[in-house]
């Protein structure tokens, strides 16, 4: 009994250190990026015009691991003018691209929603893909009092 | 594996119209970076390609990355053409996947 006891104080100073080592890694993994590598990956260089999409982001959000997202880009929708791919930058993530959503004039209108994780307060930056090798562009800045933590506690 | 989802269409559009889909699936969508109570790394394991087809043609497809929330929620729109079956069908980083699926009734205004 005692040796059990022991051994789970053994394993919880264990996890108590490893807690302690992940801060810096967390630290790290919440640099901000530089994304402009993303976005001319995904404009092929072309110039990206800004505006013309609206980003739904609550300017401030209690908890990173889950907030709403919505983003609506103007467009006609139709065989020769449309959104054909939306992506989703997030700079401060340890992995920036949060998506790519890949519409087409079947949609019938260029909006998507979903819920997303930010690691701690930034700009996510939305890059529509339209027809005729034609980006758009927009950021949108979130308030993040609590990012999408790494340990088992933030879940 | 096969894993659990929700899909929710309005069950009457008018021909023309343009009416959301929304969806769920039940995934943990672990990052990869987050460590278990015994300070043990837990594996990235995401859903990476969720796609939705309308009358079995593409309608939408999304590929995730790890900034996406657990239990993915999406929702997107598609223009009713004909009464039909709308499917949507996930696959995570390790191969399980899950298919839900919809019938929407297209009405002539």
């Amino acid at each position: 009994m005692a040796r059990d006891v022991a051994m789970k104080r053994r394993a919880f100073l264990a996890a108590g250190a490893a807690a302690i080592v992940a801060r810096p890694l967390a630290a790290d993994a919440q640099e901000v990026h530089d994304i402009r590598p993303i976005v001319d990956a995904i404009t092929g260089g072309a110039a990206a015009e800004e505006g013309g999409i609206e980003i739904g982001l609550p300017a401030l959000a209690e908890n990173g691991n889950s907030i709403p997202f919505t983003v609506k880009v103007a467009s006609p929708m139709n065989e020769t003018d449309h959104v054909a791919a939306i992506h989703v930058i997030a700079e401060r993530n340890p992995r920036p691209v949060v998506a790519v959503f890949h519409l087409g004039p079947w949609s019938g209108r260029a909006e998507i929603a979903t819920r997303i994780r930010l690691a701690g307060t930034q700009k996510v930056t939305v890059v529509a893909a339209l027809t005729g090798n034609r980006f758009r562009i927009a950021r949108k800045e979130v308030h993040v009092t609590a990012g999408a933590c790494l340990d088992e506690g933030s879940l | 594996m096969s894993m659990l989802g929700r899909l929710q269409v309005p069950p009457a559009v008018r021909r023309g119209d343009v009416f959301e889909v929304r969806v769920i699936v039940q995934h943990p969508m672990e990052t990869g970076f987050r460590r278990d109570m015994n300070g043990r790394e837990i594996p990235l394991n995401i859903v990476d390609r969720l796609a939705c087809t309308y009358g079995g043609r593409e309608v939408f497809r999304v590929e995730p990355g790890s900034g996406i929330s657990a239990n993915p929620y999406f929702v997107f729109p598609v223009v009713a053409s004909a009464s039909g079956e709308v499917a949507v069908e996930w696959r995570d980083d390790r191969g399980a996947t899950g298919r839900v699926t919809a019938m929407v009734n297209v009405v002539e205004s």
